[in-house]
């Protein structure tokens, strides 16, 4: 009768049934102060507050593996370096680190690459997503059932674990995916020639960083730069017009992306990224470009999910315009409203994605001014009544802010008192990349002292600040006056 | 959910917001006493009672008038329209009594299943025309929420598309509505249990339904914040031959109700289908033990589920009116205590609560 025992604790792998009251089942979690916050850290308190016996001290947490000493492991081309680590991805083969990728090769580039401080951060040629380990947590569902299901129950796993360690509580994303073009603009700004090897060394820059960053980043976007494929930006192949719409695009890349998202999960990488874009003007989005942009992005999460990549969905709402804060609210919800319907339509599994949106602000052109507070409410209210908690996390992209207004904003979306069901974390570009691009100015002797920049931006904004609080649960059960004033405020969105 | 052509005023929102998170607060959960007479008729036939409208506002009388503490497990009634304007023996109205035990007035506002021509025996739900004087009436006459079941059910090709797109497109006209009548509309789309089916088909079909409520939702305009969302538990088919735990019945509900159901909205309260009065407690008690994130509250809406017991004690009979009433407070407790994952299981629970309800093809 008690066989079943849907509920796991994935650390210990111990089973618990609601059944089985006062019996004394070991649950992973410590004492109150060492869970983490928010939903699945307060489940687990009452899950340990019913498997265990009154009065019996639950076991101390075992430590994250391979922090305290060695620099963090990363899975590159399937194999593990450095650091204790568990077991290498399922699937993953061995690719000795000897042999540099075939197209380096060809290009000429000296396998002294292979010999970096940090080589497991190599200069890779491909649209690599490398993920530094941490620790799952929190519960799987039942497998969603169908006649044809989509996906097996361990695919599944491994989609909701990838997802769930990128926005793990305090981590967020480097993105260094910027193209050849953005990057020549970041290198102009500090008087550096954008060459293929200024850009390598610039990279090598960020990624020579210690384990500091483990407990910051929980995953890094790479830029697919190879000769052939010069303007790709994740796996998408960049917009198209809509014939008989205003100036309003879809996004193109479906064709064979079954077949490159295959090679790029050879290669290590374990998401993509994919990105849509609106525009708010007097008359769009239309519902032409809501519908279709949202079908492509269900699309490419359903083809990537069938190759073991979680899909970052991206469907990004320009802040051009002089539209005010309440517009972007109110395209917002509908965006997000129809891009849920459709991955829902396309069997795509919730649980193994995530989301990045853009934050909710009035348009570059509106004379009226907001607060971050009120950046931060319009916001959230708008993802609250359209991601489903089901959706492990969300990173917000910066858009066109500038890294001062993105900070604030971040921060007061964190601070935000409405209860919240997903991680909240950042996609961070040129926030954690400012200080390290000036520091290092093109010279190599600058390279150590950019790094530590690096790191030291990534701490606050990872760890101390802006991704630390993730999660937000609200006040709890109690319906009385404080969460009455919750609601209060956002009425007027 | 403001921009050029606003729905709702702040005011409004603010007054539905209230409004729904009062019927679910600390663990408070719904009465659905709004049985049609012909439903009610068949209720009161299973104890041999006639069913005339004077025995029908008995009954409620009993239960309304029940001790001022059930106003700790119970945050809403729902009434039927003809009980909406009863009154008591000594002559005061139902609705000024649950009122004054501060319990929120509710009212049944759908009228009956119609048909879906082409299809294998589905139906969409009348009652849109006249919906918005009707509304405006009834908050005039004192309630403050509406509810209104849709039905679809799983059977071969069945809920087809058109039935769970016609249905969802009903409920986003009605809950549209209310809200412009200061009612909170409470959603109800309900896959009934009839069928062989097995929990995982059930829960794919629920995810399904739900998801298109929910766009529907959204494309109306409906302020969530300020509905309340009434769904089927995740169970096998009634003639299913597996058997599963309520904590597999939980998982599959919750993962399900997480995949579809904005943390907007406020509150979220199963109906009891047919399920037995222990099965519906419970199965509820395991959803708040689920170890799924659970942004909403997770309460009862049950009518069958609150009132077998009590049925089954009066008997009719006005001097069995203390053991009726005793018999309604002892599931209402046992119910919020489930809502909020603290209800203990005891086995001295009786007949009546643990037989079971389930009735073919269930309409109001």
């Amino acid at each position: 009768q008690n066989s079943q025992h849907p509920a796991q604790c994935y650390a210990l792998g111990k089973g618990y049934c609601g059944r089985n009251e006062g019996k004394t089942i070991s649950c992973v979690w410590g004492p109150s102060g060492s869970a983490p916050r928010g939903g699945r850290g307060r489940a687990h308190h009452r899950l340990r507050d019913r498997c265990l016996g009154p009065g019996v001290t639950p076991p101390r947490r075992p430590a994250p593996v391979g922090v305290a000493s060695t620099r963090p492991p990363v899975w590159v081309r399937g194999r593990s370096y450095g650091g204790e680590v568990p077991a290498p991805p399922p699937g993953g083969s061995h690719v000795a680190l000897r042999h540099s990728p075939p197209h380096l090769l060809e290009l000429g580039l000296e396998s002294q690459l292979l010999l970096l401080r940090t080589e497991v951060f190599l200069w890779l040629s491909c649209s690599l997503t490398v993920l530094l380990t941490g620790e799952a947590s929190g519960e799987r569902p039942v497998a969603m059932p169908h006649s044809y299901p989509a996906l097996s129950a361990g695919q599944k796993k491994e989609l909701s674990d990838i997802a769930l360690r990128i926005v793990a509580p305090g981590k967020g994303i480097l993105a260094a995916d910027e193209s050849v073009g953005s990057m020549a603009k970041r290198l102009s700004q500090i008087g550096v020639e954008n060459t293929e090897e200024n850009r390598r060394l610039y990279r090598q820059v960020l990624f020579s960083a210690d384990d500091r960053v483990k407990k910051c980043i929980g995953g890094v976007i790479f830029f697919h730069e190879t000769l052939y494929q010069k303007d790709d930006n994740g796996v998408d192949k960049g917009v198209v017009p809509l014939a008989g719409t205003d100036g309003e695009t879809t996004t193109q890349g479906l064709d064979g992306l079954s077949e490159r998202c295959a090679q790029y999960k050879k290669e290590g990488a374990d998401f993509a990224k994919w990105r849509c874009v609106l525009k708010i003007s007097e008359r769009t989005p239309s519902a032409l470009a809501i519908l279709e942009n949202a079908n492509v992005l269900a699309r490419y999460a359903s083809i990537c999910q069938q190759n073991g990549i979680v899909p970052i969905v991206e469907p990004e709402i320009l802040p051009d315009g002089d539209h005010d804060l309440k517009r972007c609210q109110y395209v917002t919800e509908k965006v997000l409203a129809a891009v849920y319907k459709a991955l829902s339509d396309h069997h795509v599994y919730l649980e193994g994605t995530l989301l990045k949106p853009n934050m909710v602000t009035p348009g570059h052109a509106c004379p009226i001014k907001y607060s971050p507070e009120e950046v931060a409410m319009a916001t959230v209210t708008a993802l609250r009544r359209t991601v489903p908690p089901a959706v492990p996390g969300v990173t917000f992209l910066s858009g066109g802010q500038s890294e001062e207004e993105a900070s604030l904003n971040l921060n007061a979306i964190n601070r935000c008192p409405l209860p919240r069901p997903w991680a909240l974390t950042f996609s961070y570009g040129r926030a954690l990349q400012a200080s390290a691009l000036n520091a290092w100015r093109g010279q190599r002797d600058n390279a150590g002292a950019a790094t530590e920049e690096f790191i030291k931006r990534a701490e606050v904004v990872g760890v101390n600040g802006l991704a630390a609080q993730g999660k937000y649960e609200g006040t709890g059960e109690d319906g009385g006056a404080a969460a009455q004033s919750l609601y209060i405020a956002n009425h007027a969105y | 959910m403001a921009y050029r052509f606003p729905a709702l005023t702040p005011e409004q929102k603010k007054e539905l917001s209230e409004i729904a998170q009062r019927i679910v607060a600390n663990g408070k959960g719904i009465l659905a006493a709004d049985e049609s007479v012909g439903t009610m008729g068949n209720r009161l036939q299973r104890i041999k009672v006639e069913n005339t409208e004077e025995n029908r506002r008995q009954f409620r009388e009993i239960l309304f008038t029940s001790d001022n503490s059930m106003n700790q497990s119970i945050g809403g009634v729902i009434l039927f329209h003809e009980t909406l304007y009863q009154k008591d023996s000594q002559g005061k109205l139902f609705r000024n009594i649950l009122k004054e035990k501060g319990i929120v007035v509710g009212i049944k506002l759908d009228q009956g299943a119609a048909p879906l021509a082409g299809t294998n025996k589905e139906t969409t739900i009348q009652g849109l025309d006249g919906l918005s004087e009707r509304c405006a009436q009834y908050k005039k006459d004192g309630a403050d929420f509406g509810k209104w079941r849709a039905v679809l059910r799983i059977a071969d090709q069945c809920p087809s598309s058109l039935a769970i797109q016609e249905n969802a497109n009903a409920l986003a006209r009605y809950a549209s509505i209310c809200q412009q009548n200061g009612l909170v509309p409470i959603v109800e789309p309900e896959v009934i249990p009839d069928g062989d089916h097995d929990l995982e088909h059930c829960q794919y079909v629920t995810e399904k339904v739900l998801a298109t409520v929910y766009k529907a939702l959204n494309d109306h305009h409906v302020f969530l914040e300020g509905t309340l969302l009434k769904p089927n538990m995740v169970t096998a088919g009634h003639a299913c031959t597996k058997k599963y735990t309520p904590e597999q019945v939980a998982m599959a509900t919750v993962t399900a109700l997480h995949r579809t159901v904005p943390a907007a909205v406020p509150g979220i309260c199963f109906l009891s289908g047919g399920m037995s009065e222990e099965d519906a407690t419970l199965n509820l008690n395991a959803i708040n033990l689920c170890p799924l994130p659970r942004p909403w509250k997770l309460s009862f809406s049950y009518g069958r589920a609150l009132q077998a017991s009590a049925l089954a004690a009066w008997g009719g009979k006005s001097a069995n009116k203390k053991a009726t009433q005793e018999a309604f407070m002892k599931r209402a407790l046992a119910n919020s205590q489930a809502a909020k994952g603290q209800y203990i299981h005891s086995s001295s629970s009786g007949a009546a609560s643990t037989q079971s309800l389930f009735q073919a093809s269930y309409t109001y």
